[in-house]
């Protein structure tokens, strides 16, 4: 079974991955996933019915600790690497119209 | 005395000894990376002041008798995605190139706290998504066996660093045998330990179920003794562990005894696609085994073609989670022109990530999609409970099981890029440990006609690493290490200053000619300016 990408799928997923693709990185991109689908669904031969997901080989679940401050104030080293900043805080376009 | 060519115990015991001093084992790596790195590599950043800075501290503790470990002094190479204070953490990636970390992973705070000396940064491929460190944007690795091929990936900067001597031992980082393949093609030992043995905290993720690292050397002792100083159960860490039954003592595992021990060797992959040398240096190994005491037989482990199609939809679905925080906003690479918010997350993006993070980013984004989750996503999740079923199953059988590392040796430069999916099946051996969470080591039983490293896989039980140490040591003592040829030459101005002279230089030449293709090389070696701060 072939898997197929139209345009508005790879226009769709662009959007949730937030990346802009040339027209050109857009075909590329398709043909890499129809190629990637086709394979990925050999996973269709096996039963999985009444196979629980496993998202974690071992059964630990929620890890629990104290809540309290261990590290200090790492806001100037934090922001050191900030592509720009403003008054002790990131600075970004503006996102209100 | 040749400092840079003793594993890292043997370093860590002349400098506990008086013979040497932690500067002067920094310094003979140093001037080993002046040698060879030119036509390696390996190193995203050399931070040469620090380093030096750093042996000074550690040798007064040395002196003073705070430090007495096996790991004091010797100088150590971390894969560029390990964090490390103030000092450039760039996953070989655009989007990182500025980016300086304020804090330092647990795995290399262990290492610290052991006395260990980092002096620089490897490789990679960008965020680890690649088996050749090829999607690399500072430019590829070489591999010192043959500098036409590659070292392997992702972890092929730390995997070449320590073959070609640059380094006693590195980190690595393995999602899907980024540790084991490049030990492989280069000829070293790496292991990717049971997940969870070691913090991820630190680590800057890419599939986080599956992420886990693990020390590369140039023996199984220092494998294990590294892991020793690196694992720990960190609060820090919600997916870290509590260690096995025999608690982090894996050196009490390197006994040359393998009498009774059940080694099973999956005949489902000895399959089309396997190299046919790969193959007998695979059986011959095992053959060694067997004749030391070891009960060796097949067996089917099953649904070995699911691996990588489950694997390629977890961890690709992981990534396109994990990267999201790379959006120009609060570290990294942000686009010098953009129109608004969106726009500007957008470009950002675009242009700091390479083709290849792009390609997994997006298919990710489209299996975690609504309408497609159950059908990609959970599908590969309940594989992945099915793959961990049949190795709990061997394991009822088998104390270890024997595979090789990779179906192929190390290939050319520039031959594995233009078609993924061909490149992702060169993972076929090693993905299903990580999804199963099991411990892996990779070592080396041999070279093939072309002179390139054959590696053998041996698989353990989770919490099992003993297991695994025993049957790598045990094989080890059959064989003496080999180095390549790189290595020897760059090493004989050392053993005969005069005479060999001419040759080296004859050498070096032949190196830069091989150089020419690798255009970025050169100038993306970084070095950290003004270490002090």
């Amino acid at each position: 079974m072939a898997n197929k990408i139209s345009d508005e799928t790879i226009e769709y997923v662009g959007i949730l991955a937030k990346l802009e693709l040339s027209e050109q990185e857009k075909e590329e991109a398709k043909a890499d996933m129809e190629k990637m689908l086709d394979y990925i669904d050999t996973l269709n031969e096996l039963d999985t019915e009444g196979i629980e997901p496993m998202s974690h080989v071992f059964p630990v679940s929620n890890v629990f600790r104290e809540d309290v401050v261990t590290n200090g104030d790492g806001s100037v080293d934090t922001l050191a690497n900030a592509p720009l900043k403003k008054d002790n805080s990131f600075k970004v376009p503006k996102t209100i119209g | 005395m040749d400092i840079t060519s003793m594993t890292a115990v043997e370093l860590g015991k002349r400098i506990q000894a008086g013979e040497l001093s932690a500067v002067e084992a920094v310094k003979a790596s140093l001037a080993q990376i002046d040698k060879v790195e030119a036509s390696v590599h390996g190193f995203v950043t050399v931070d040469r002041e620090g380093a030096l800075r750093r042996a000074e501290e550690v040798q007064k503790k040395i002196d003073d008798g705070t430090l007495t470990g096996p790991l004091a002094g010797v100088p150590a190479a971390i894969k560029d995605n390990l964090c490390i204070k103030d000092m450039p953490a760039t996953c070989s990636s655009r989007i990182l190139e500025n980016f300086k970390p304020t804090f330092t992973a647990e795995a290399v705070k262990n290492l610290e706290k052991a006395g260990a000396i980092v002096i620089g940064k490897t490789n990679m491929d960008e965020f680890a998504m690649g088996s050749t460190t090829e999607t690399s944007y500072f430019g590829v690795t070489r591999n010192p066996w043959n500098t036409e091929h590659v070292p392997g990936g992702s972890s092929g900067g730390s995997c070449a660093a320590v073959a070609a001597e640059e380094c006693a031992f590195a980190l690595g980082s393995d999602t899907g045998g980024s540790i084991r393949q490049p030990s492989c093609f280069c000829g070293v030992v790496g292991i990717k330990p049971t997940y969870g043995t070691v913090s991820r905290y630190g680590l800057i993720a890419y599939g986080s179920s599956l992420d886990q690292v693990g020390p590369v050397a140039r023996d199984v002792t220092d494998c294990a003794v590294i892991l020793e100083a690196i694992a720990s159960h960190d609060p820090k860490d919600s997916t870290s562990m509590p260690p096995g039954a025999g608690g982090y003592d894996f050196t009490g595992a390197l006994v040359d005894d393998v009498k009774g021990m059940r080694i099973g060797i999956p005949q489902d992959y000895f399959i089309e696609g396997l190299d046919q040398e790969v193959k007998e240096h695979i059986l011959s190994a095992a053959k060694v085994l067997e004749e030391k005491g070891a009960i060796v037989e097949e067996f089917d482990l099953s649904l070995v073609q699911y691996a990588i199609p489950a694997y390629y939809v977890i961890a690709s679905a992981e990534a396109s989670s994990n990267l999201s925080r790379f959006d120009g906003v609060k570290y990294g690479y942000r686009t010098p022109d953009y129109e608004g918010l969106h726009n500007m997350y957008k470009k950002s993006r675009s242009e700091g990530f390479g083709a290849e993070v792009k390609r997994r980013i997006m298919l990710g984004s489209f299996v975690l999609s609504s309408g497609y989750y159950d059908a990609y996503y959970l599908k590969a999740l309940k594989t992945k409970a099915l793959i961990k079923q049949a190795f709990d199953r061997a394991f009822e059988k088998y104390d270890v099981i024997l595979a090789p590392a990779a179906p192929t040796t190390a290939p050319k430069l520039g031959a594995s890029l233009n078609d993924p999916l061909k490149m992702y099946l060169g993972d076929i051996y090693t993905i299903s440990v990580n999804l199963a969470g099991l411990p892996g080591i990779s070592i080396p039983v041999g070279t093939d006609s072309k002179g390139l490293p054959v590696g053998m896989q041996i698989i353990g039980s989770c919490f099992d690493e003993a297991k695994l140490f025993r049957a790598a040591y045990a094989y080890e003592q059959t064989r003496a290490y080999e180095r390549p040829e790189l290595v020897k030459a760059s090493k004989e101005t050392v053993s005969n200053e005069t005479a060999s002279e001419e040759t080296v230089s004859v050498k070096a030449e032949k190196a830069a000619s091989e150089m020419k293709t690798n255009k970025l090389s050169d100038e993306a070696v970084r070095t950290m300016e003004g270490g002090d701060r």
